[in-house]
């Protein structure tokens, strides 16, 4: 029940940030809105965890975040390096990396920071086995298969504090 | 002052997408591309969104930008990861310089 009230709290105020200016007939219109939203696709979002118990989850939201960006940024220079180089220095593959995440939204925003890191985009999760298939874009000579994506394994730890 | 950096920010943009773009015509297969596109046009974007909340400021546009661009980084990882998936079961090959291939040799596994 919290949570659907947090749920429809969030899909009115975006209704409102989208319909800005503020007016009474908008304000109205969000009501009804985040109503119905809020009745279809709440379940969705049931993980059976309560929003308000951990607080510092925000906290280390706020540091992923910040970390995020940061990788982004590289990832972006790094694509542009690979890109304008006369040789197009590349050596792609796929290869798969263990995860200890189970929720589905830790899953999902592993992946998203994966695909915008640099060099590696997901392309397969395996929930069961708890293995991320990740396509790479230069896999440097003499590395062991597995285990070695420090990115990886700094999102996981974050967001474990974050979502588990 | 503020508006300088919007416009700056709106420059940065449009080179990581001119980046990007590059990328989908230079590189070899559909998986390379994605990376090039998905990252470099996310953030390009993201740049130029924020460029125009930073000029436009709290008004209309600029809250509409701003939502647009919380909206991009959420679905635009999503989309090349549904893209890559869907290319490779569907038998779409990595290019010939690709060294290793572990998701290809799982799926026949699994087949």
């Amino acid at each position: 029940m919290i949570l659907k009230i947090i749920l429809s709290l969030l899909w009115f105020a975006i209704w409102m940030l989208l319909s800005w200016p503020p007016t009474i007939t908008n304000a109205l219109a969000g009501i009804a809105v985040a109503a119905f939203v809020t009745f279809m696709t709440s379940d969705m979002f049931d993980s059976g965890a309560n929003p308000l118990r951990k607080p510092s989850r925000y906290l280390w939201f706020v540091w992923y975040a910040a970390v995020f960006l940061w990788e982004c940024v590289k990832a972006n220079l790094d694509v542009a390096y690979r890109v304008i180089h006369p040789d197009l220095p590349i050596r792609p593959g796929t290869v798969k990396i263990k995860t200890a995440l189970k929720s589905d939204i830790g899953l999902t925003f592993l992946a998203n920071s994966i695909t915008l890191t640099p060099g590696t985009t997901t392309v397969d999760i395996d929930k069961e086995r708890g293995l991320i298939y990740v396509h790479r874009m230069y896999i440097k000579d003499g590395l062991a298969i597995s285990d070695r994506l420090p990115v990886v394994d700094r999102f996981e730890k974050i967001l474990r504090k974050v979502f588990e | 002052m503020i508006e300088h950096i919007g416009y700056a920010l709106i420059l940065v943009g449009l080179f990581f997408d001119f980046f990007g773009c590059l990328g989908i015509i230079r590189l070899p297969d559909v998986y390379n591309r994605l990376q090039a596109s998905a990252k470099c046009i996310t953030l390009g974007t993201c740049g130029i969104l924020f460029g125009l909340f930073l000029i436009k400021g709290f008004t209309a546009t600029g809250i509409k930008a701003l939502l647009c661009l919380l909206f991009i980084i959420l679905t635009a990882p999503v989309s090349a990861h549904a893209l890559a998936r869907g290319a490779y079961r569907s038998g779409v090959k990595p290019c010939p310089e690709t060294v290793v291939d572990e998701y290809g040799e799982d799926i026949k596994n699994i087949k």
